[in-house]
């Protein structure tokens, strides 16, 4: 009951006029800057840290919780409508989302999106509200193994974005790996694969992978066939609102994506990625029609979506309760709290009520405005798709390449872009699935960098994995999961040779 | 767009207030921060700005960020773009004096030309509050004993972190090149091993472990400063434990190379006017940053010292051959 209280309290302090302005400005911005490719909700806020010095905290913290939410949710209107996931969280959404829009069903790919994510947002920061302490406690439990076991739970199920044919989509996900690879070994700090070239010694960046293999390949592969076979886009076909229907397909994906995101996001190394793509693969295996999967089914939009956003709340598990920065957002957040001199961790909210409680029921009112913000504009969103293809195309390129040159002004960067386009149009060529490339290119550096991890600890006893029973029943799933359909499909052929 | 608009805005909220201070100067200065916005060179990159234009001594300040490899990237568009532009100062620190051997950075500090250190943090070694270890006694004895059963955890490879736990061992009479050291991304994740009781010790600026020695959940076994932290009277620094050994995560700022000795003359005083003004004391208060001023030849034989030092310590732990 205390907790509500408090919470009720908070909302005394998130509705005084002052501070829902700051909220609305908030969102207003991380939509626009998710809408952005590569200026991301992180960038934003730290550039606004320095403007913000002078203001009240409370208002500022409010106005950066705005931005991470609306930075979330902006990121999968670029995923869906052009087939450029903005930051890694939505490249899931992309993967059915882009397929809906040209299908002419965009409207409800951005419905259920910015639906899924105000569920999903709601019932998040609830748990944040009632399960913070609780959930802190069990998420620093988790060790390098657990998280590696995680890891290998999620490779198992990127199969689920292979497509046909399971040979193409290993050899997509093995470039992916191996991209991984380039840059500093995060565990002795020496350099893997640079060949010399300084701006590799950070790695390849996500972002300009997915961007690249997504929309880049895109618009090559459609201008390629333009006059032999020109791909039919559809700006709106049937409703641009969610149908009954859709909603029926909806709900349950929203629920489970909320389920994986919110907790894993509690994690201090959990993330966004994981949970979408655990999100994704378990919709394709629950859906009533898996055939709609790779040509825009509703569910692979729902799912992931209500999944990256109900992760951001969970982010904020470990920041205010221990000042564990989990998200790149969370940690320039961390710097904007001690920039007011105040220390997130346990003592901040016996310290603090007021300022910790206004921010959680400042994030309900951010995550309601987010849906009265966005569900009008997505008439206009999806009149972008009526714009004649070359037109469009070309506009994708560009902004594809200005988005690239905000995260990182480089050359090098920028020539990564195109050549990762030009993989992108051989692969959808000669028909290699492409996400397995970028998830793989995400999990890859994080499954090794833990594992060894793991190793160093144990003082190099493999069984450390087996031993905790946590990594266990994770390795336990994902050995099922690999197993299952083998023995599934050897069970059915010796029925059928029974009968 | 977006970020020049809002970075212009940043600048333009700034210039007001500093209009009120006082009367423009006519200094326009580019700061580099060669990392990523929100760490801490971008944090002193920033706090610069703020003190130099709201104390009127720059009539403009930008600041931009390149990022990566521990700054050896910014680095060397600084050494190769910026030379002789008497405009343009980058942040740096011991960060990157590690980060140029270990990237084998085809530039280096002898480049630039050093203008002053402003800032240092004090580093802590912490243990989870139910272990065994009380002291820095505790923990050199089983450093002397095995290296290698003695887990670390702190940030990157060869940052400051890595370096100050070699240091540790060789200071004990450890076998440096045996010490397990398990890097993490950001003081975040190093804390969740902490407090989970996976890893023995942790080392990190002591802002970052603050909160949770003060709820009691961590104990510090030593800050590295020489004499203890005003902010925390009861921590004992390391050569109270009777462990010789004392670091300083400093941040420093440079100039281009191939300036004239007019130009250097003007940086260098508006550096010192800063690091002397009020608005630059606040900062330093509200950030829980030490003033660590130190300017002219002293800073240049100071940056060549910690340059040597970092330099032994990378060989002995085998990361620079």
């Amino acid at each position: 009951m205390d907790t509500f209280n408090a919470l009720m309290h908070g909302f005394s302090v998130a509705i005084e006029p002052s501070k829902l302005l700051f909220a609305l400005v908030g969102v207003f911005l991380g939509t626009a800057v998710g809408v952005l490719p590569g200026i991301g909700p992180a960038l934003t806020v730290a550039l606004l840290l320095p403007v913000t010095f002078k203001l009240d905290p409370a208002g500022s913290l409010i106005m950066f919780a705005g931005i991470y939410y609306g930075g979330m949710y902006g990121g999968s209107t670029t995923a869906i409508l052009i087939n450029a996931p903005g930051e890694s969280a939505s490249l899931a959404t992309a993967l059915e989302g882009s397929k809906m829009a040209k299908a002419g069903r965009g409207g409800p790919a951005l419905a259920t999106s910015a639906i899924g994510s105000f569920v999903a947002g709601t019932i998040a920061t609830l748990g944040l509200a009632f399960l913070a302490p609780w959930l802190v406690e069990v998420a620093v439990k988790f060790g390098p193994w657990d998280y590696f076991a995680l890891m290998i739970l999620a490779f198992v199920t990127v199969s689920a974005t292979f497509g046909d044919s399971p040979l193409r989509g290993i050899t997509s996900l093995a470039i992916g790996v191996t991209l991984g690879l380039i840059g500093i070994d995060r565990l002795t700090g020496q350099a893997r694969l640079t060949f010399g070239v300084p701006e590799l010694l950070d790695g390849v960046e996500v972002t300009t992978l997915a961007v690249g293999l997504f929309a880049v390949g895109e618009a090559l592969y459609v201008a390629s066939k333009r006059f032999r076979d020109p791909e039919e886009i559809v700006p709106i076909k049937g409703s641009l609102w969610m149908t009954k229907e859709d909603w029926k397909r909806s709900w349950a994906p929203w629920l489970r994506g909320t389920a994986f995101g919110f907790p894993i996001g509690a994690l201090p190394a959990g993330g966004a990625e994981v949970p979408t793509f655990l999100s994704y693969s378990t919709e394709k295996k629950l859906c009533k029609y898996p055939d709609e999967f790779g040509k825009g089914a509703i569910e692979g939009v729902a799912g992931p979506e209500a999944a990256n956003n109900a992760s951001a709340a969970g982010t904020l598990v470990p920041l205010l309760t221990l000042g564990l920065p989990t998200s790149a957002t969370a940690a320039i957040m961390l710097a904007g709290f001690q920039q007011y001199g105040l220390n997130p961790g346990p003592l901040l909210f016996a310290e603090r009520p007021d300022l910790v409680w206004g921010l959680i029921a400042s994030l309900f009112i951010a995550n309601t405005m987010l849906v009265i913000i966005n569900l009008p504009l997505i008439g206009l969103w999806v009149r972008l798709l009526a714009i004649p293809q070359p037109w469009l195309y070309a506009g994708i390129l560009v902004f594809a390449a200005m988005g690239t040159l905000a995260v990182k002004a480089s050359v090098v960067e920028l020539s990564m872009l195109f050549v990762f386009g030009f993989l992108g149009f051989l692969m959808r060529r000669y028909d290699y699935p492409v996400a397995p490339m970028v998830v793989g290119l995400i999990l890859g550096p994080m499954a090794e960098a833990q594992l060894r991890r793991a190793l160093q600890i144990s003082l190099g006893d493999p069984m450390i994995l087996l031993e905790n029973p946590g990594s266990a029943i994770l390795l336990g799933l994902a050995f099922i999961g690999l197993v299952a359909p083998f023995v599934m499909s050897g069970l059915n052929r010796f029925k059928a040779s029974e009968d | 767009m977006l970020k020049s608009i809002l970075s212009r805005g940043a600048v333009t909220a700034l210039a007001l207030a500093g209009l009120t201070t006082a009367a423009f100067a006519q200094l326009e200065l580019k700061i580099m921060a060669p990392a990523a916005p929100g760490g801490g060179w971008d944090g002193t990159a920033r706090s610069m700005q703020q003190a130099l234009t709201a104390s009127g001594i720059a009539k403009s300040v930008q600041v931009n960020n390149v990022n990566g490899a521990g700054g050896t990237i910014g680095l060397a568009q600084f050494v190769n773009g910026a030379k002789g532009d008497g405009s343009q100062l980058m942040v740096n620190g011991f960060v990157m004096v590690g980060a140029i051997l270990l990237n084998k950075s085809p530039v280096n500090l002898s480049q630039v030309t050093p203008i002053a250190r402003l800032t240092a943090e004090a580093q802590v070694i912490v243990v989870p509050a139910d272990s065994p270890i009380k002291t820095a006694k505790d923990l050199a004895d089983r450093v002397k004993a095995d290296p290698a059963k003695v887990t670390w955890a702190g940030g990157s490879a060869g940052g400051v972190d890595h370096i100050m736990a070699a240091l540790f061992a060789g200071a004990v009479g450890g076998d440096a090149t045996k010490i397990n050291y398990i890097p993490f991304s950001g003081g975040g994740e190093a804390l969740a091993a902490l407090l989970g009781g996976r890893v023995t010790a942790g080392i990190s600026g002591y802002g970052e472990f603050e909160g949770q020695i003060k709820a009691g959940k961590l104990r510090v076994v030593g800050v590295s400063s020489g004499a203890r932290l005003p902010n925390a009277p009861d921590a004992p620094t390391l050569k109270e434990g009777g462990v010789n050994l004392e670091v300083l995560n400093w941040r420093s700022v440079v100039a281009p190379p191939g300036i004239t000795a007019e130009q250097r003359k003007v940086l260098a005083d508006a550096m010192e006017k800063m690091a002397k003004s009020k608005e630059w004391a606040e900062i330093l208060k509200a950030r829980g940053w030490d003033d660590a001023y130190l300017g002219g030849a002293e800073f240049e034989a100071f940056l060549k010292a910690e340059d040597a030092r970092v330099g032994k310590v990378l060989r002995d732990v085998g990361l620079v051959k």
